[in-house]
């Protein structure tokens, strides 16, 4: 799949039409005009905003589409509580849901973006965190599941590489408080609660700045 | 000196509470807690230094070198792919924590109690010769020679994490050594509650068909079984070995999190799947069991009829590898002949 971040919305649509990527059975174009109830806050690009301090709205753009669907469903369904997207959701059905997943996958990734006073202190330990953990903690690194340079593994793991920092920070705090726990198997929750408040916010400044792709650009 | 080394002990101990809540207990109640059991009293407790710990330590820059790149063979292994290893591990696999945490085969106490006499080869081993066994089995692959600048590295860094443990401490005191065996599984192990457990617990990242996870070409999630996997010669493979591992080190991040009972079967699903051949191979399964049924098999599944099927009665050495048994293997008499 490495050729899709370098492909226009308009080739991959009319390259893939109809069909099945990541086994998600969907139509790219439909999924593009479902699109529009999203791009208000994700962006036409599927960039999303990032609000430092207030709610950030995720980057879309190049994520794995079940994971998108997956997320899509669990809001559905109530086990993602998000009283912002609930009310776009519930509008969507589930061949809906798939189509417009499969369309964000296949958008160009963008650039992540953090705050701009982000220290380099914290960002040593945003990196460290990242990449080797804290095991006396029991806090594992984020790429032995999130994959190489965290740029997502699998349908269960996504890409944080390249996300908004407000969006990482957000997320970890609400698996922290219990806002947030439909994670599989409670595997990001177990780490999420052992990470204190200078820990997430240095992990997701130090994620921001990094590539979201291979040989992508930070 | 018996109060002084007890007096150490209780200090290190002390040490440990301290500088490592999470691992030992934590302040608040976690929904997710780690459980990781308690030093006992009178147990040896050693915290090995870090990386940081190496920054801030006076030793000549180059020694310091050597053993940032021991630590980076370690945690990546697949370096050596197709030179040194022949499946999906990192030493890191099952030395979690980059060889520090315990209950995962920490693996700064082969630095202290080797050379040691090991069943396994039935002769006195070295650090160096030790690290060659997980080479040869663990990783189905050919050891970096011994003295080359691999394994110097590698066991420089072992050396590293043993800072301060006094040679030749017994073994039998440490905290959080190898993976401590569990008590007998009361109900057996099963075949059947091993599948669920797997299917609930592992399969998300393992996989259904236990191959793990590759992306973009790394690996993620080690393959469990397969031409990937550890081959049966590996000590995993033996059944209290992995259902040890199981227990107090997955799912990742969440030890001690299954029983006892699921962690032993479980690993008898695991081990009852194919995997490369044992470098130790006589050309029968049968024989080769019974050869090392004493000292290894007789815990293992290797050789034995399972669903109908015998296990290791084939000729696949892995995907990539060419050869059955590295040289290195060998016998060691320590006479003059």
């Amino acid at each position: 799949m490495r050729w899709k971040s370098r492909v226009s919305t308009a080739f991959a649509t009319l390259l893939l039409g109809t069909g099945t990527v990541y086994g998600l059975e969907g139509d790219v174009a439909s999924g593009e005009a479902t699109a529009a109830v999203c791009v208000a806050c994700h962006q036409p690009d599927g960039s999303g905003v990032n609000v430092p301090g207030g709610e950030s709205w995720p980057k879309l753009a190049g994520l794995n589409a079940n994971y998108l669907y997956k997320q899509l469903v669990d809001v559905k369904e109530g086990t993602r509580t998000s009283p912002t997207m609930q009310p776009f959701v519930s509008m969507l059905d589930d061949q809906q849901m798939k189509d417009v997943s499969l369309y964000y996958s296949q958008l160009e990734s963008t650039e992540g973006k953090g705050d701009t006073d982000a220290t380099e202190e914290q960002l040593a330990l945003g990196k460290k965190l990242a990449t080797e953990g804290d095991w006396d903690r029991y806090i594992v690194p984020c790429s032995s599941c999130h994959g190489p340079d965290n740029q997502g593994a699998g349908d269960h793991f996504p890409a944080i590489a390249g996300q908004h920092a407000g969006y990482i920070a957000d997320q970890l705090q609400a698996w922290k408080s219990g806002r947030r726990d439909n994670d599989p198997q409670h595997l990001m929750l177990a780490i999420a609660e052992r990470m204190n408040d200078e820990d997430i916010l240095a992990v997701s400044q130090w994620l921001s700045r990094q590539p979201a792709v291979q040989g992508g650009e930070k | 000196m018996a109060s002084l080394l007890s007096m150490r002990r209780l200090l290190v101990a002390l040490v440990a509470g301290v500088l490592a809540p999470g691992v030992y207990g934590t302040e608040t109640s976690p929904r997710v807690p780690t459980n990781v059991p308690q030093p006992e009293e009178g147990q040896f407790v050693h915290v090995p230094p870090t990386m940081d710990d190496l920054e801030n330590n006076d030793m000549h820059p180059e020694l310091k070198r050597v053993i940032r790149r021991g630590r980076d063979l370690f945690v990546n292994t697949q370096q050596l792919r197709g030179k040194n290893v022949f499946n999906n591990m990192n030493c890191n696999s099952c030395h979690m924590g980059e060889g520090r945490l315990p209950f995962s085969a920490p693996v700064w106490p082969a630095a202290v109690v080797l050379p040691n006499y090991r069943g396994k080869n039935d002769h006195v081993n070295n650090l160096e010769e030790r690290i060659a066994g997980c080479f040869s089995f663990s990783m189905n692959g050919k050891p970096p020679e011994y003295g080359s600048d691999d394994m110097v590295a590698l066991a420089a860094y072992h050396q590293w994490l043993a800072k301060g443990v006094p040679r030749y401490q017994d073994g039998s005191t440490m905290y959080g050594r190898g993976y401590p065996r569990l008590p007998e599984p009361e109900e057996g192990m099963s075949f059947e509650r091993g599948e669920q457990v797997y299917q609930e617990s592992c399969a998300i990242c393992h996989g259904e068909d236990g191959s793990g996870l590759v992306q973009n070409g790394e690996v993620v999630f080690p393959a469990v079984w397969g031409d990937d996997s550890y081959n049966w010669g590996a000590g995993i493979t033996r059944h209290f070995t992995l259902a040890s591992f199981v227990k107090h080190n997955m799912p990742l991040g969440q030890p001690n999190k299954l029983t006892d009972q699921q962690s032993w079967d479980v690993a008898y699903y695991i081990n009852s799947h194919e995997r490369p051949q044992d470098p130790r191979y006589t050309g029968d399964v049968k024989e080769t069991r019974e050869k090392y049924l004493e000292t290894f098999h007789k815990h293992t599944n290797y050789g034995l009829e399972v669903n109908g099927r015998l296990l290791g009665d084939h000729e696949n050495l892995g995907g990539e590898k060419d050869f059955l048994k590295p040289e290195v293997l060998r016998s060691r008499s320590f006479t003059a002949e």
